[in-house]
C-alpha cells in the first residue's frame, strides 16, 4: 500500500498536527489541559477498537494496560532514576509482553467468559498493586520534583509530555489504520465474523488474537506512562479505573466499532459531552444517567454507531473515511 | 473457641448471602445467556429499598417481602426495555445494554442520595454462643438466604411455571414447540433474578452501611461465586457463594485483610481459565 | 446565605478598579467526594476575606490592599485541578494561591504552581511525603500526618503507665497509612508493644475479620482509622462485638459532629483534631479562637469545623507574610514565610526551611477530643494537651 498517496493518512497527520499546534502556538495552557483528556480517550478507544471492532473480543478491562504503563514508568523514574523516554518505552514493551503471555490463556475463552475474565484481571491487578509495597501500596507513587527539572523545569516538561501524548494519539490512529488495511487485519476480521470458519480457512487464530491483544496494549501503556508522569503521581484507583475502561467501550460504540474514524470521533464526542454535562448547572448530577441512556439508545437503534449511520446515509463515504 | 473457627463460621454465614446474590446472576445467564452487568446496581437498589421501607416504619425483615415484589416488577420492566429487543444479538450487545441500565440506576441514585453512606439502624442483639460472638442480624440474614433459596427450588421443581422456566433454559426452541410462551418466561426469569439480587442487597443492608456504589463489590463477588459453581447453575452458585465466604473466613486470620480480594480475583481468573464450566459443571 | 457575600464581593470589585487588590486563586470541591470538607474550608476563607476587607484591606508597605478571591469547582477530581490552576495563573492572573482540599489534589496543583513559581498556602493537606518532593513555594498549615497520633500516644501513656499492648489498624489510604506508620515508630519509643499493625481496604464495611485479629492479639488499646465512613462503621462494630479495649482513638470520624449518631458506640472514643472551637491558644496576631468562633457563628449560624478554621488560617498566614515582607514581590514574601514563627487562633505556625522538606509544618500541634456524656447527652470534650483541656480523660472506656 502506498501510504503517502492515501488521503486518509494525511487526514490523520492533519488532526495530529492540529492537536499539537492549536494550544502550543498560542501558549494556551487551558486549551492544552482540555485537549489532553480527549487525546487520552482517543488513544484508549482506538486501541480497544483493535479488539472489539476488528477481532470481536470485548475487552472490558483494557484499562489495565494504561494503569500498568503508568506504574512501570513512574516506578522506573522514581526508584531507578530512569529518564522519561526509556521508561515509557520499556513500560510499553513490558506491558505488551505481559499481554502476549496472558493472551494465550484468556483468549481461549469466548463471549461473556472472555469479558468476565478481563474484568477479573483488572481487579486482580488493582488489588495486587494496592498491596504491593515496592510500588507504594495503596499510597501509590509520587514523583520527586527533580524528575521535572531534568526536562527543563515543570513548565517545559508538561508541554513536552503533552506533545508526546498527541504523538501517541497519532500513532494509535495510524496503527489501527495500517492494521485494517493489512493481511493481518483481514485475518482479524475473519475471526470476528466466524472464528471456527477462519481457523478452517487457515488463519492462525490463537496467534492472531494474541498478537492483536498484545498490540492493543502497547500504546495505551505508553500513554499511561506519559499521563501519570504529567500528573506527578499514580494511585491504584486512578490507574485501574474499571469505569474508564467501560467508558472506552461506549466511545467505540458511539463512533462505530471497526472503523478508525469512528473510534476517534466517538472518543472526542464523548469527552465533549461529558465535559458539557459536568459543567452545565443542574445537569452535573445526571451525566451518568444521560451517558447511560445514550448508550442504550445506540445499542437498540444504531448498533453501527455514528459511522454506521453515516455509511448508510452516504455509502461513498466508506471509501474516504476508514 | 479458637479464632479461626469463629472466622470460618462468620464466612459461612456471609457466604450464604453471597450465594443468594450469585443465584440471581446465574439464573439469568442460565435461562437466556445474558451476563447482567446491572446486577450490582440492582443489589444497591435493594439496599435503598429496605432502607426507605425501614424509615417509613416497616421492620427490615417484613420489608423483604415488599423488596422481592418490587424487584420482580423492576426486573420485568428492565427486560422489556433494554434486553428483549436484542436478546438474539451478539453477547456484546446484551453486556452493554445491561451496563447502560447500571449507569442510569447509579446516576439517578447518586443524584438522589449522593454517595454518602446510609445505615439501616434497627436494634441488633449481640449473641455469645460458646465464646463465638455474632450479631442476630448476621444469623437472620444467613437464614433468610437459605429460606429464599429453598423457596426458589420449590418453585423451579414443583410448579408448572417453574418447570417452564427450566424448559426454556434447557432449549428455548424446543420449549416453544411445546407451546411454552418463551418471551413471557424470559421476562419472568429476568424478574426473578433481579428480585434475588435486590433481596441479597436488602439483607446486606441490615449488616453493613452502604452507598449507591456498594453493589459493585457484591456484583464482583457474585461473578466469582457463579463462576466457581459453573455459570448458569443455581445450586453451584449457592455453593460458590459459600465456598467464597469460607475462603474469606479461613484465610482472614493468616493474611492481611487487604489481600483477600487479590486471592478471590486470582481464583476467579484461574477457574475461568482451567475450569470454565466451574467446579460443579455449568451450562454452556 | 450567598447574599451575605454580595457586599464584600462588590467592595472587592470596587477596590480592584482602584488597582490596590490582591487576587487569591484556588479550587473548591463543590461537588464530589470532598464536597463537605472543601466547602467548609471555603467558608473560612470567605470569612477571612470579609474580616480583612472590613479593616480596609491588608497594609503592605504603607498602602492598603483589598483581597479578592477567585475560585472554581474542581469536582474533587485530579484532572480538573491541573486544568483550573493553569487557568487561574495564566488567564486570571491571580497573585497568590491556596491549595485545593486533600493532599492528593494539592500535589497535583503544586506541579502547576511550582512551574510558575507561585506561592501556594496548603490547607486541608496533611501529608508529609508530598512536602518531600522538592517544592519551593508550597507552605503547609495543618499538622502533618507523622504527628497526628503522637499526642494520642503521649496521652495514653500519661493515663496508664502500665499499658503495653496496642493495635494500630488503619485505612489503606495515603493519609491514614502515613499516620499509622509514624505512630508505630513513636509507640515503640513510648514503650508500647504494637501487637497488630494492619491496613484495611478503602470502602471496607465488614470489620469482622479485623476485629477478630484485635481480640486474638490481646490488644488493650486501639489507634487508627481513616476517614469518616469507615471510622464510624469501625466504631459501631467494635461496640457490637464487645471488644474489651481500654481506649479507642480513630482518625477524622470522631472529630465530626455526626459521630454522635452512633449513640453508645461513640462513648469514650478519642480523636486527634487540627483545631476545636474551645481551644485556648494565646494568639500574637489576628483574632482569638473565641473571636473567630463568634464571627463564624454570626456569619453561618453554626460552630466552625476545623477545616473552616484551616481556611481562615491560610488567609491569615498569607496576610501576615505580606505585612512582614512589606511588598507583594514573591521572593520577599517567600522569605517572610520562611522566617515566620507566630501563634494565631489556629495554633503555632512555623515552616520547615530544609530544602528536603521545604514548607512542611513544624509548629502546629493536634488537640485530642473525646466523646463523653454531659448532662445525659453525648458531647465532644478536649482532653489533651492538659493546658487546653475542657474535661478529664475518661479511662478506661469499657
Amino acid at each position: 500500500m502506498k501510504l503517502l498517496s492515501r488521503p486518509f493518512f494525511w487526514l490523520i497527520v492533519a488532526v495530529t498536527l492540529l492537536y499539537a499546534l492549536l494550544p502550543y502556538l498560542g501558549g494556551n495552557i487551558t486549551l492544552r489541559e482540555t485537549l489532553v483528556l480527549s487525546a487520552i480517550y482517543i488513544i484508549l478507544a482506538a486501541n480497544l477498537n483493535l479488539m472489539i471492532g476488528y477481532t470481536g473480543y470485548v475487552n472490558f478491562g483494557s484499562i489495565v494496560f494504561f494503569g500498568l504503563g503508568g506504574y512501570l514508568t513512574l516506578w522506573l523514574i522514581a526508584s531507578h532514576h530512569w529518564g522519561l523516554y526509556p521508561a515509557v518505552l520499556f513500560a510499553g514493551l513490558v506491558t505488551s509482553l505481559l499481554a502476549f503471555l496472558l493472551g494465550f490463556g484468556v483468549l481461549r475463552l469466548r463471549g461473556a467468559y472472555f469479558a468476565l475474565a478481563t474484568i477479573g484481571i483488572n481487579e486482580a491487578v488493582k488489588d495486587f498493586v494496592a498491596n504491593f509495597e515496592p510500588w507504594g501500596g495503596a499510597e501509590g507513587i509520587f514523583l520527586p520534583f527533580t524528575a521535572f527539572k531534568a526536562m527543563g523545569g515543570p513548565a517545559k516538561a508538561l508541554w513536552t509530555v503533552y506533545l508526546l501524548i498527541v504523538l501517541v494519539m497519532g500513532l494509535s490512529l495510524l496503527l489501527t489504520y495500517l492494521v485494517k488495511r493489512s493481511k493481518f487485519g483481514l485475518g482479524l476480521f475473519a475471526i470476528r465474523e466466524d472464528e471456527d470458519a477462519a481457523m478452517v480457512l487457515g488463519v492462525k487464530t490463537p496467534l492472531y488474537k494474541t498478537l492483536a491483544y498484545s498490540l492493543s496494549a502497547f500504546l495505551p501503556a505508553v500513554a499511561g506512562g506519559l499521563y501519570f508522569f504529567k500528573n506527578g503521581s499514580v494511585i491504584p484507583d486512578e490507574a485501574f479505573n474499571l469505569h474508564l475502561s467501560i467508558e472506552a467501550i461506549v466511545m467505540v460504540m458511539l463512533g462505530g466499532q471497526g472503523t478508525v474514524t469512528g473510534s476517534a470521533v466517538g472518543a472526542f464526542l464523548y469527552e465533549r459531552l461529558r465535559g458539557l454535562l459536568l459543567t452545565l448547572p443542574g445537569l452535573s448530577n445526571f451525566h451518568l444517567v444521560i451517558a447511560g441512556a445514550l448508550l442504550l439508545l445506540i445499542i437498540l437503534f444504531a448498533p453501527g454507531g455514528l459511522m454506521g449511520w453515516l455509511y448508510r446515509v452516504w455509502p461513498r463515504l466508506r471509501r474516504v473515511l476508514e | 473457641m479458637p479464632e479461626i473457627l469463629a472466622s470460618v463460621l462468620d464466612g459461612l454465614l456471609i457466604g450464604l448471602v453471597y450465594g443468594l446474590a450469585a443465584i440471581g446472576l446465574t439464573l439469568i445467564f442460565g435461562v437466556m445467556d445474558v451476563v447482567n452487568l446491572a446486577h450490582g446496581a440492582v443489589i444497591a437498589l435493594g439496599m435503598f429499598a429496605v432502607y426507605f421501607l425501614f424509615e417509613s416504619g416497616i421492620h427490615p425483615y417484613l420489608g423483604l417481602v415488599i423488596v422481592a415484589a418490587i424487584g420482580l416488577a423492576f426486573g420485568v420492566f428492565v427486560y422489556l426495555i433494554a434486553v428483549r429487543p436484542i436478546i438474539d444479538g451478539p453477547p456484546l450487545m446484551t453486556l452493554l445494554a445491561t451496563f447502560s441500565v447500571s449507569m442510569v440506576i447509579i446516576g439517578v441514585g447518586t443524584a438522589l442520595w449522593s454517595t454518602s453512606p446510609y445505615n439501616v439502624d434497627f436494634p441488633v442483639k449481640t449473641l455469645n454462643l460458646f465464646g463465638y460472638t455474632v450479631t442476630s442480624a448476621r444469623l437472620v440474614a444467613a437464614l433468610a438466604a437459605v429460606l429464599v433459596t429453598a423457596f426458589l427450588y420449590t418453585f423451579l421443581y414443583r410448579t408448572t411455571l417453574g418447570k417452564a422456566v427450566r424448559a426454556v433454559a434447557n432449549n428455548r426452541e424446543a420449549a416453544e414447540l411445546m407451546g411454552i410462551p418463551s418471551q413471557q418466561i424470559l421476562a419472568l426469569a429476568f424478574g426473578i433474578g433481579t428480585a434475588l439480587a435486590m433481596l441479597s442487597g436488602a439483607l446486606i443492608a441490615t449488616l453493613f452501611p452502604f452507598t449507591i456504589l456498594s453493589g459493585g463489590i457484591y456484583e464482583l463477588k457474585s461473578f466469582v461465586a457463579s463462576v466457581l459453581g459453573g455459570l448458569g447453575n443455581p445450586t453451584g452458585a449457592l455453593f460458590g457463594g459459600v465456598i467464597l465466604g469460607l475462603i474469606e473466613g479461613a484465610v482472614a486470620p493468616f493474611i492481611k485483610v487487604s489481600w483477600t480480594n487479590v486471592i478471590e480475583f486470582v481464583i476467579f481468573v484461574l477457574i475461568l481459565l482451567f475450569f470454565p464450566t466451574g467446579l460443579f459443571g455449568g451450562r454452556r | 446565605m450567598k447574599k451575605l457575600w454580595v457586599l464584600p464581593v462588590l467592595l472587592g470589585a470596587l477596590a480592584f478598579a482602584q488597582g490596590n487588590t490582591i487576587t487569591i486563586g484556588f479550587t473548591v470541591s463543590q461537588t464530589g467526594k470532598y464536597n463537605v470538607e472543601s466547602v467548609n474550608q471555603l467558608r473560612g476563607l470567605k470569612l477571612w476575606q470579609k474580616w480583612v476587607n472590613d479593616q480596609g484591606g491588608i497594609p503592605i508597605g504603607g498602602k492598603r490592599y483589598k483581597v479578592a478571591l477567585k475560585y472554581y469547582d474542581d469536582e474533587s477530581k485530579a484532572e480538573r485541578v491541573q486544568q483550573l490552576y493553569s487557568r487561574l495563573i495564566s488567564q486570571d492572573k491571580v497573585d497568590f494561591l491556596i491549595s485545593p482540599y486533600s493532599s492528593g489534589l494539592t500535589a497535583k496543583a503544586a506541579i502547576i504552581s511550582e512551574q510558575y513559581g507561585k506561592i501556594m498556602i496548603a490547607t486541608g493537606a496533611a501529608s508529609d511525603s508530598i512536602f518531600k518532593l522538592g517544592y519551593e513555594n508550597v507552605y503547609q498549615i495543618y499538622t502533618p500526618a507523622s504527628r497526628y497520633l503522637t499526642g494520642t500516644l503521649d496521652m495514653l501513656r500519661a493515663a496508664d503507665a502500665n499499658l503495653k499492648k496496642i493495635a494500630i489498624v488503619y485505612e489503606d489510604s495515603k493519609f491514614a497509612k502515613a499516620v499509622a506508620t509514624a505512630a508505630k515508630s513513636y509507640a515503640a519509643k513510648k514503650g508500647f508493644e504494637v501487637v497488630l499493625f494492619e491496613g484495611y481496604p478503602k470502602n471496607t464495611t465488614d470489620f469482622g475479620p479485623i476485629i477478630k485479629k484485635i481480640k486474638a492479639a490481646g490488644a488493650e488499646a486501639l489507634v487508627g482509622g481513616g476517614h469518616y465512613a469507615d471510622g464510624a462503621t469501625f466504631a459501631r462494630q467494635l461496640y457490637e462485638q464487645q471488644v474489651p479495649l481500654k481506649l479507642i482513638a480513630l482518625l477524622v470520624a470522631p472529630a465530626s459532629d455526626e459521630f454522635a449518631q452512633l449513640g453508645d458506640a461513640a462513648l469514650g472514643v478519642v480523636a486527634p483534631s487540627q483545631w476545636e472551637p474551645l481551644v485556648k491558644y494565646r494568639q500574637t496576631c489576628g483574632p482569638s479562637p473565641a473571636q473567630f468562633t463568634q464571627m463564624y457563628q454570626e456569619a453561618y449560624g453554626k460552630l466552625p469545623a476545623y477545616r473552616a478554621a484551616g481556611g481562615f488560617a491560610a488567609g491569615l498566614v498569607l496576610q501576615r507574610a505580606l505585612m512582614d515582607a512589606g511588598t507583594t514581590d514573591p521572593a520577599k514574601v517567600r522569605a517572610a514565610l520562611d522566617a515566620m514563627d507566630v501563634t494565631i487562633f489556629f495554633g503555632r505556625i512555623k515552616f520547615s526551611t530544609d530544602p528536603a522538606s521545604h514548607g512542611l509544618q513544624l509548629g502546629h500541634e493536634m488537640v485530642q477530643i473525646q466523646w463523653q456524656k454531659k448532662d445525659g447527652k453525648l458531647a465532644k470534650q478536649i482532653v489533651w494537651p492538659l493546658d487546653a483541656k475542657t474535661a478529664d480523660l475518661v479511662y478506661p472506656i469499657r
